[in-house]
């Protein structure tokens, strides 16, 4: 089982991504995917930024270093901003919709689909496969039911990857919810959403935690952790496990995923997470209260 | 500038057509279309019934296979094709890919247009799908601006559909999970948002609370009006403020803009609205007949009447409408 770090959802200062990614270059990490994937007026990183932060990682790295790309766009600026990442020439590109996937495969490159394309079936996955889709990221709705008939129907699979922890991106919109929340304009967002490095938590009336806000996009209130689940994960041949990147405790959770691939993990001390969806429920549920193996 | 209209039953059916629908989308009674609500649709003879009054009328019929089909019954989703297929439609309304690869190798000659659901925004988006499946229309999901829209429009090589009036989708379509989080079901996989098998409305202390699934969605003091809790229209807290911190229950409402989408090459205009009763359908369809009628008469010297404005406002979640992003302050 490999682990990835996801691309990083928030927006930070341009000092603190280079901070962050220099410490995960120490961790037990497989792979790191890099990149701009919720707003492109975000310019701390711009697209060369992003290509030369990722080059430099995979020169002094064995790490293997992917670069996402945006997954809404709406501008032609933000299909610029796509076009030069699936323009780098040298390292696999993550595509997060449809407009990455035309360039890549008109390119005749490999690529990997994000969780916010929609594959949910074998002949969607097969398509895709013979466009160039080497890995398939599910999306975050889907349980392990599906994905095992997904799986068990194709004739041949890409490396499979399971986003297993992290809030889980929901919605992307055109509006941005920070902008709206500070009472400004996303057309003047002074780029506030940089002060919420977790992002904007959202709370029913009753104090539930529901969402959390990053700009245009909506977030899974609890995040997913799926490392109770760790034995079926493997059992279901997927290949990679995904660890979406916070501000807080990310060692930590990086860490607790590789005891899990170590047999050394100590349930005691898991980090907290919903595990709805993969278990065919309402994505903010918690089903797996146990072990590692799967749900009872 | 075509005027592309909702029916959930056939009476709907009939209401649009005789207040001048140029073409109506059905979807059939299960999850293969993205209004998936009980007692709605069309069962087969009811399709056959639909075609007839539209062929009768000269009228167009497009077929709504719209979610994204799951793996253990995808021959359901194909089922859908071939009964759009045999019924002779104008048009499948289609986002899966794998199902959309299906179309077009078993049905050479039948009409696919582009579902919002599909979420493409871009050229090279739509590029991918017209030299994949030869589509030959996309509708527009409701994240442009008026703008984009028209840059949009002269980079396309289909027909573009975009969205004129209905229930507002702030985010975009086929790529948002908030109903699956809180419900377990979806637009994408089950054809329904927030749907109402788990609405709960409960007098408390507080005031009426709605909730979806046990979440409490909204709580309305005695003055205000309640609303369905579609989840991105609830108040929340956010940094200790009591909000709408999404969206405002709202519709929404593009006439306004009629001149310049036609100026920008528009082919078509939708109204939303399957899950809406027939004299809802009379109602905005007349309205929306008049004005375009009126565009394709006056251009540029169009103005949006009073009268149509009360109408659709009457007709609108909230009584209230807005330009949604076409309009950048919305954004």
């Amino acid at each position: 089982m490999q682990l990835a770090l996801g691309p990083a959802q928030y927006y930070w200062q341009r000092t603190d991504i280079n901070q962050f990614y220099e410490q995960m270059l120490s961790t037990p990490l497989d792979i790191v995917y890099l990149g701009e994937v919720v707003c492109g007026k975000r310019h701390q990183l711009r697209a060369a930024d992003w290509l030369e932060l990722a080059q430099q990682l995979a020169e002094v790295s064995d790490k293997q270093i992917v670069l996402s790309t945006l997954t809404l766009l709406e501008s032609n600026a933000d299909f610029n901003w796509v076009r030069k990442i699936c323009d780098n020439g040298q390292l696999l590109v993550e595509a997060n919709d449809l407009s990455a996937v035309q360039l890549l495969a008109e390119a005749g490159l490999p690529f990997a689909c994000g969780p916010a394309v929609n594959i949910y079936n074998q002949h969607t996955l097969a398509h895709l496969m013979s466009l160039g889709m080497t890995r398939w990221t599910v999306p975050v709705e889907m349980s392990a039911r599906q994905l095992g008939e997904v799986l068990n129907a194709c004739d041949s699979r890409p490396e499979v990857e399971v986003f297993a922890y992290g809030h889980m991106p929901l919605a992307y919109s055109a509006r941005c919810f920070t902008a709206r929340h500070l009472g400004l304009d996303k057309d003047n967002c002074d780029y506030r959403c940089m002060e919420y490095p977790d992002g904007l938590p959202l709370a029913s009336q009753e104090g539930e935690e529901l969402f959390v806000i990053n700009g245009i996009q909506t977030l899974s209130g609890e995040p997913t952790n799926l490392l109770r689940h760790y034995k079926q994960l493997c059992e279901l041949g997927i290949d990679i496990l995904r660890l979406s990147p916070q501000w807080q405790q990310m060692e930590q959770i990086i860490d607790a995923f590789d005891c899990a691939r170590r047999d050394d993990l100590d349930t005691e001390l898991l980090p907290p997470g919903v595990d709805g969806y993969w278990c065919g429920r309402p994505g903010l549920e918690l089903i797996a209260r146990s072990g590692t193996g799967a749900p009872a | 500038m075509e005027l592309v209209c909702p029916a959930g039953s056939l009476p709907a059916l009939e209401a649009a057509v005789d207040n001048g629908a140029d073409a109506v989308y059905i979807g059939f009674n299960d999850e293969t279309n993205a209004r998936n609500f009980g007692g709605l649709n069309f069962n087969d003879k009811n399709a056959l019934r639909a075609l007839e009054r539209i062929r009768n009328r000269g009228r167009k019929l497009f077929v709504a296979i719209n979610t994204y089909a799951k793996p253990d019954s995808f021959a359901r989703w194909q089922a859908a094709v071939d009964r759009a297929a045999g019924l002779n439609a104008d048009a499948v309304i289609l986002a899966d890919i794998g199902l959309m690869g299906y179309a077009r190798e078993r049905h050479p000659e039948l009409a696919l247009h582009l579902s919002v659901q599909a979420s493409a925004t871009s050229a090279p988006a739509l590029e991918f799908y017209r030299q994949q499946f030869g589509i030959r229309r996309a509708v527009l999901p409701r994240v442009l601006s008026l703008k984009q829209v028209q840059q949009l429009a002269a980079a396309s090589k289909v027909e573009l559909e975009v969205f004129g009036f209905g229930s507002l989708c702030i985010m975009a379509e086929g790529r948002c999970h908030l109903s699956s989080y809180v419900t377990g079901e979806s637009p994408n996989q089950n054809g329904v948002c927030s749907p109402a098998k788990t609405v709960e409305w409960r007098n408390a202390a507080g005031g009426l609370e709605t909730r979806l699934n046990g979440v409490l969605i909204d709580r309305f003091a005695e003055n205000e009006n309640a609303g369905y809790p579609t989840l991105c229209k609830g108040r929340f807290i956010v940094d200790g403020k009591r909000q709408h911190a999404l969206e405002e229950p709202t519709s929404l409402n593009s006439m306004a803009l009629l001149p310049e989408l036609k100026a920008a090459g528009i082919q078509a205009i939708k109204l939303e609205g399957r899950q809406r009763s027939p004299a809802y359908v009379a109602q905005i369809v007349r309205t929306w007949r008049e004005a375009i009628d009126e565009v394709l008469q006056r251009g540029a010297d169009f103005s949006v009447k009073d009268s149509w404005r009360d109408t659709l406002s009457k007709n609108s979640e909230g009584k209230q409408t807005t330009l949604g992003a076409y309009d950048r302050p919305w954004q």
